[in-house]
């Protein structure tokens, strides 16, 4: 060996060695860094989108649960209310909400006189708008129910109108008002000596989980109640329809399908549905469900059958893999012992493969609860301020749903609407995240490695 | 009697035959169970099926038929002219109905007897005033022969529903009869019961086809009825939409076409960089603790409904590519446009993208990698010229179905595109999708007579072809991926 390297030639000056790094070495290690870091800046912009997004969100919506009410003594003049004096509930109806309306505004400038709060530079009609326009529906419907109220002074917390709501969040300043035909600056330094009066006050905002939806003009009573219930009914009736159908399919194609072409084309099927854009579901659902078999628009039953034939394939996938994770071994034992294939998949392969078909579907309801275009097009997105009646006549009644009514405020022009829409958002992603924790700890609790 | 209460009453009577069945069972054998065929549990469910399977198949088959076979005798009550062709017929029935229901309120409220219903005639009393009185508005005035039509529908209905409750019952009582007949100790009740649970499965898994069956037929013959109305070659060609619901509307396609794959191209650029770069590093560089909590993270984009993505992109993406660079730019001020919708779709694919690549990634086997190190390559190397070629066609498949999905995704364009059909090159100027266009023509009141509302249909009929294609070339593409290793 000593000869050889005495007889090689000398080589030219460069130095090879894997412990010093040579130029051409340096360029391809930088290249690699750069590669890496291009991998860490992709994931990077997702992350910061993500925050980005829920930042925006909850910046503008977490405000919508809040929610500026004013609270003043109210007398409940029975000359106004009810002009015959018989405390006769038919009689009283025919006042409408512009007779309470007339009670509110006269009990508030009473108020205002007796704590000697200075008016001025406000004029009546603004002094009165500052009440919202939904209090004399609120008020008339307590009386309505309770007529014996009539002649008392009862102390009524109502909500203020959008326009000073927005000043006590931030959103309307001196500077929007005096471009907004809604309100004038005038009405928001008197807003201010309300405060200071504590008269007005922002408090939690219950209303906005539980009221029905409000007109354009009254952004500040607008509340999701009928999108939660309508939401809750399509769950369940989502779980009723799609579960067992969906169960049912994946147990034939895993354990008694034969193979042959139908099974094929199911398989095919059941692929290509995944992959098939939610609005087309929308379109079968306003062709079939509505207008060939005449069920009515806008029902949650509708939106139901809708969006079960959108996650049954979601379903079926999910229960299948689970199906397949359940060894072999089980039901070699189970026939050996003289059960019968079908004994042996309910008694046996089912109850094994439930928690990972209960996550699963626990996933696929999360994904139908956010689906939102089909459900435009069966008229979901029309406004509906009535609650549906209880089950099962309910599911026929007209509703909204939360992803809808986030839409339906986002497009009106007021932009105390886009607080509202936010706030849904919220409302939204709180139930996604339970369900989604729900089942996470459902799959590490009982997830069986065989 | 509701519905609901004849399936009351059908399942008690299951309930029945599956005591009555398991006991007939039990007791011919004196309570031996050996010498029965099947377990006793099995002779009950027997029972239970015969009672409740057939009665509750009438049931349904009823619920469809009985309305089909009323409107079709009432409208022979109508004149002619009314119900000449299908539309006019539809508009018929819809009055006889509401009209029927009102009555129906009427009766329900004690706004008026029974008696009065069935014989109010238009001269001598005025049916609008009186149903609005109970909360029931009618559209127009009732014609009296349309009063005429809605009563007797209402005694054909009530003499249907009569019968039906009669003959499901009866049904549901033969069932029953039959299954406790048949019981002994040699009946082979095991078989007979799993034949029927087979057969609900397979009806189940059938489910997948009437879908795809139900949507091609309900878009083909809506699109049809379309296409009578309004010349293919104008549809498939036209270069301007703009739909009149007065008449003499163009309904070109093109337009649309151009928004959509504009729009779908901006995503592209967005999300396969962002998504391949993602699914790599995730693959390829992160130490499983950092894929642990990485993974999830971007996951969560993908569990976030795109209406919060369409309100990200009116509310914040929009108005901020508008101030930063389309009006700096002088490309025009416009809040809703291609790239609002592309950039915030890209966003919305990238988890779908990661995920499927990096499978992708992490399926081509390791010796390929090996091999590569063993020559000296470096990582990025080895990704570069090994493993990326090695993993092309399952990208390309990705990449499609990602495609397919921007193409199909409509609330972010709904509320991130804007509303205007335009040939325009300028990313920033608001264009529309088909998406688009299906939401707009079908929601509001709308007039399935119209080729304005009928459009919609043609347009998902074009969407649902164009996804399915990709999705079939793409699925095609990975299946032949996969032959390869394995």
């Amino acid at each position: 060996m000593t000869d050889a390297s005495s007889a090689a030639p000398a080589l030219p000056n460069r130095v090879h060695s894997i412990l010093t790094e040579s130029a051409d070495m340096r360029r391809r290690n930088a290249a690699e860094g750069r590669f890496k870091l291009y991998g860490m800046a992709a994931i990077a912009v997702s992350f910061i989108v993500l925050g980005i997004m829920l930042w925006t969100i909850f910046s503008d919506g977490l405000s919508g649960f809040q929610q500026a009410k004013l609270t003043f003594p109210v007398t409940l003049t029975a000359e106004t209310l009810d002009p015959k004096g018989n405390k006769n509930r038919d009689e009283m109806a025919k006042v409408t909400t512009v007779g309470y309306g007339k009670v509110l505004a006269a009990s508030f400038k009473a108020e205002l006189a007796a704590r000697n709060i200075p008016t001025d530079g406000v004029t009546e009609k603004e002094l009165v708008e500052i009440i919202s326009k939904d209090a004399p529906g609120g008020l008339r419907a307590r009386v309505l129910a309770d007529p014996s109220l009539l002649g008392q002074t009862i102390e009524m917390t109502m909500l203020a109108t959008g326009r000073i709501d927005g000043y006590l969040k931030g959103r309307v300043t001196m500077q929007t008002a005096e471009r907004d035909g809604n309100v004038s600056p005038a009405q928001l330094q008197f807003a201010d000596l309300l405060i200071d009066a504590g008269i007005l006050k922002t408090g939690f905002n219950r209303e906005f989980l539980t009221n029905p939806d409000a007109s354009d003009q009254r952004p500040e009573a607008a509340g999701l109640g009928v999108a939660i219930l309508g939401s809750a009914y399509m769950m369940l009736l989502v779980l009723i329809m799609c579960v067992p159908v969906g169960v049912a399919a994946s147990i034939y194609l895993e354990e008694f399908a034969p193979k042959n072409r139908w099974t094929d084309l199911v398989e095919v099927n059941i692929s290509n549905l995944a992959a098939v854009p939610s609005i087309v579901f929308g379109i079968l659902g306003l062709a079939i469900f509505i207008n060939f078999m005449g069920l009515p628009q806008s029902s949650s039953v509708v939106g139901a059958l809708v969006i079960s034939l959108m996650t049954l394939p979601t379903i079926i996938i999910a229960t299948r893999a689970s199906i397949r994770a359940v060894p072999p071994s089980i039901r070699d034992a189970a026939l050996g012992i003289g059960a019968s294939k079908m004994q042996t998949v309910f008694h046996h392969v089912l109850p094994l493969a439930m928690p990972g078909i209960l996550t699963g579907t626990i996933l696929g309801l999360a994904s139908a609860l956010g689906e939102t275009a089909p459900l435009l097009l069966i008229g979901m997105v029309a406004f509906v301020d009535n609650y549906p009646s209880a089950p099962v006549e309910g599911f026929f009644d007209p509703a909204t749903a939360l992803p809808v009514q986030v839409y339906s405020w986002a497009s009106r022009s007021d932009p105390a609407f886009i607080e509202r829409s936010s706030a849904a958002i919220i409302v939204l992603l709180v139930f996604l995240v339970i369900m989604n924790v729900t089942a996470i700890i459902l799959r590490r609790k009982f997830e069986r490695r065989w | 009697m509701t519905v609901l209460f004849l399936v009351a009453i059908v399942l008690a009577l299951a309930v029945v035959g599956y005591v009555v069945a398991r006991g007939r069972a039990l007791s011919s054998v004196k309570g031996n169970v050996r010498e029965l065929h099947s377990l006793p549990g099995y002779y009950g469910w027997h029972g239970f099926i015969m009672a409740s399977l057939p009665a509750l198949a009438l049931l349904s088959v009823w619920l469809i038929v009985q309305p089909m076979v009323l409107e079709r005798t009432v409208a022979t009550l109508m004149p002619t002219e009314t119900t000449a062709d299908q539309t006019a017929f539809k508009l018929a029935v819809a009055d006889i109905r509401r009209l029927a229901a009102g009555l129906d309120v009427a009766v329900a409220q004690g706004a008026m007897t029974e008696e009065e219903a069935r014989s109010l005639n238009s001269e001598s009393s005025n049916v609008r005033d009186t149903l609005a009185g109970v909360g029931v508005a009618l559209g127009s005035d009732v014609s009296p022969e349309t009063l005429l039509a809605a009563q007797e529908y209402r005694v054909k209905s009530a003499t249907g529903t009569l019968w039906r409750m009669i003959a499901v019952i009866a049904v549901a009582v033969a069932g029953l009869a039959y299954a406790v007949s048949v019981t002994n100790a040699a009946f082979r009740a095991r078989n007979r019961v799993e034949k029927v649970v087979l057969a609900l499965l397979i009806a189940s898994a059938s489910v997948a086809i009437l879908t795809t069956i139900g949507i091609i037929w309900s878009m083909l013959s809506e699109s049809i009825n379309f296409f009578r109305q309004y010349p293919v070659f104008d549809f498939f060609f036209g270069l301007t939409w703009s739909p009149n619901f007065r008449g003499g509307s163009e309904l070109g396609f093109l337009p649309l076409l151009w928004g959509t794959l504009y729009i779908t191209a901006v995503s592209m650029v967005v999300s396969v960089p962002l998504g391949m770069f993602t699914a790599i590093y995730l693959a390829e560089y992160a130490s499983p603790r950092a894929r642990a909590w990485i993974k999830p993270v971007i996951e969560v984009i993908a569990g976030i409904p795109t209406v919060v993505f369409g309100l990200f992109a009116l509310i914040t993406v929009g108005p901020f590519l508008r101030d930063w660079f389309a009006q700096p730019l002088g490309l025009g001020n416009s809040g809703s446009s291609v790239m609002t919708a592309g950039i915030v779709i890209g966003i919305l694919n990238i988890p779908f993208i990661s995920s499927l690549a990096d499978d992708i990634i992490n399926a081509v086997p390791q010796s390929l990698r090996d091999g590569s190190y063993g020559l000296g390559a470096t990582k990025s190397e080895t990704i570069k010229q090994v493993v990326l070629p090695a993993a092309l066609p399952g990208i390309v498949g990705a990449i499609l179905l990602a495609a397919s999905r921007a193409i199909g995704e409509t609330m972010v364009v709904t509320m991130g595109a804007g509303a205007a059909a335009k040939l325009d090159l300028n990313p920033f100027e608001a264009m529309t999708t088909m998406t688009v266009k299906i939401v707009g023509q079908l929601t509001g009141d709308t007039d399935f007579a119209s080729p304005e509302t009928l459009v919609a249909f043609a347009l998902g009929m074009t969407l649902f072809v164009i996804t399915l294609g990709l999705n079939i070339i793409a699925l095609m593409i990975v299946r032949k991926y996969r032959e390869q290793y394995e």
